[in-house]
């Protein structure tokens, strides 16, 4: 199994930080993890994605091109990345701020109100955690207790006391998720 | 069993010199490897082992911070990127000329001049063939992997004591800023003061009555005598062939060459995976030391396949050791990206056939 995936939005949406627990969670399981950020100009402002991938063998490249996964949090990268999904790929949104939504037809798309749903839930950091969540939903490739674990990992120790909260938005993340196509 | 962390390259690097027991590491932040420093600093490695981690004002006092550490016989060391090492090619120089172990990184960035943030491979040519004035040659290992940024750290030292000359660890934007698992070396303790003595006799530890003093310079006004030290530096930069390092994939069958090395020879692998899905023969071979160069590996695979490819994030610069190694016997291509791009899996099997293949 070799998963690739782009996580991409703005900057300060926890797009990088997702991506990194998402890489804890695979090397939790025994995984063998990549993640490559977008470190440039970037990162100062506007949008921000990070490249993940788990797989069971000695990863190659960490830079792609295409994807298995494209989960796209503005209009922007939605522009970039839409194109960048393999066919029969999977593609998972948040709507919020999507004026163009994705029409390929070869792909399986997905979408999640994360932005409604953080905020309803009275905290908008945990938006990233909502949309893991719907990921794990399609794609179940880590297990749960080891997404928890690569939390545990990848907080520092004085922020545990919020690893509750994230559980409960991961898992929020899981009934909200809705197939598009 | 040795601790698995999850790291970027950048941060490997640092933790892996804290456990090979530096003395000392003196650098100046600039991305895209400033972490080296964060990290070093957030160590607090001073409580831990005892090491001297200093920022210092300019690239150009830390490498002569380098110079004077490396002159008492310390473990010394230094990181930068592209712009930064320019800044540090007259000490780099001079410590060649004296004859001076220590390490120094270039997490190399896009130029010329300042040129970007975002990773590329032009300082090959820098680290290879001099950079600074003069006839030296640094001994220059290339990682691929954020474990190759850590384990290089301590061979690194290694080399450089072994041959009593600086020796560089070339990588790059995307190996430095990337996370990957690492297994970690256990801590290794500093030298004491009574085993750098032992180590270094030409080290200048004080002078005691039982030798001569230890000078330390790269300055000889007697011709002749500079010419007779240029022939020991030439000789070690001979003798530096028996540390030659290289690493081939699937070359066993076949028909075309990549040569790539650091995260391009990642690249080249995934390339590799879909020229192969296509009925495309091809195999990578990835120097590990970018000097030396496997030359011989070069020419030896040149009697086997029918033409090769350096691939590169520059406008070909190690393509021309290719040449050199290959002499003519079989068509040797270039593919390049420039400014900070990095080529894609897809555009590299496109060069191979548009470029060597034909059709």
């Amino acid at each position: 199994m070799t998963e690739e995936i782009i996580i991409a939005g703005f900057g300060g949406q926890g797009v990088l930080s997702m991506g990194k627990i998402l890489a804890y969670s695979g090397m939790m399981q025994d995984q063998e993890v990549s993640w490559m950020p977008a470190y440039g100009p970037e990162m100062r402002g506007g949008t921000a994605n990070v490249t993940v991938i788990l797989s069971d063998e000695r990863i190659s490249s960490p830079v792609l091109s295409k994807y298995d996964t494209a989960i796209i949090l503005n209009q922007q990268s939605m522009d970039k990345f839409e194109c960048a999904v393999k066919e029969g790929g999977l593609l998972l949104y948040d709507p919020n701020g999507i004026t163009k939504p994705p029409t390929r037809m070869d792909i399986q798309i997905f979408k999640v109100s994360a932005t409604e749903e953080a905020t309803k839930m009275g905290n908008t950091k945990i938006f990233n955690m909502i949309v893991l969540g719907a990921y794990l939903k399609v794609k179940p490739l880590v297990k749960l207790e080891n997404v928890i674990k690569g939390l545990q990992k990848s907080l520092p120790a004085r922020h545990h006391n919020l690893i509750p909260e994230n559980e409960k938005a991961i898992s929020r993340g899981l009934e909200i998720v809705e197939k598009v196509n | 069993m040795k601790e698995v962390k999850l790291m970027k390259g950048n941060e490997a690097i640092a933790e892996a010199a804290i456990r090979a027991g530096a003395d000392g590491y003196f650098g100046y932040p600039i991305t895209p490897q400033s972490e080296v420093l964060e990290y070093l600093m957030s160590q607090k490695p001073h409580e831990r082992t005892g090491m001297v981690v200093l920022q210092a004002e300019s690239e150009v006092a830390a490498i002569n911070m380098v110079y004077g550490g490396a002159a008492t016989g310390k473990k010394v060391m230094t990181s930068s990127s592209s712009p930064g090492i320019s800044l540090k090619m007259e000490g780099i120089s001079y410590m060649a000329g004296a004859q001076l172990p220590c390490l120094i990184v270039n997490v190399v960035r896009g130029g010329p001049g300042l040129g970007t943030i975002q990773p590329s491979q032009s300082d090959y040519f820098q680290a290879t063939k001099g950079g600074g004035h003069g006839d030296y040659r640094l001994f220059v290992l290339a990682p691929a992997s954020v474990q190759e940024m850590a384990d290089f750290v301590k061979q690194g030292f290694d080399l450089a004591f072994k041959y009593r000359n600086p020796v560089m660890i070339l990588s790059d934007g995307i190996i430095g800023q990337m996370m990957e698992k690492v297994e970690l070396e256990e801590q290794q303790p500093r030298l004491t003061q009574a085993e750098v003595v032992k180590k270094c006799p030409w080290a200048t530890t004080g002078k005691t009555p039982d030798r001569e003093r230890n000078i330390i310079t790269s300055l000889d006004l007697e011709a002749s005598k500079q010419e007779l030290h240029n022939k020991v530096l030439q000789e070690k930069y001979e003798k530096m062939e028996e540390d030659v390092r290289f690493e081939t994939f699937n070359c066993d069958d076949a028909e075309y060459i990549f040569i790539a090395y650091g995260s391009v020879a990642r690249i080249c692998q995934k390339a590799i995976d879909i020229a192969r899905s296509k009925g495309i023969k091809v195999g990578l071979l990835r120097p590990i030391t970018l000097f030396p160069f496997p030359s011989k590996k070069v020419a030896e695979l040149a009697t086997k396949v029918k033409g090769m490819m350096s691939v590169e994030m520059s406008a070909g610069q190690m393509v021309e050791d290719v040449k050199l190694a290959v002499n003519g016997k079989i068509p040797v291509e270039f593919y390049g990206r420039m400014g900070g791009m990095i080529p894609s899996p897809e555009e590299i099997v496109r060069a191979l056939k548009n470029q060597l293949i034909g059709g």
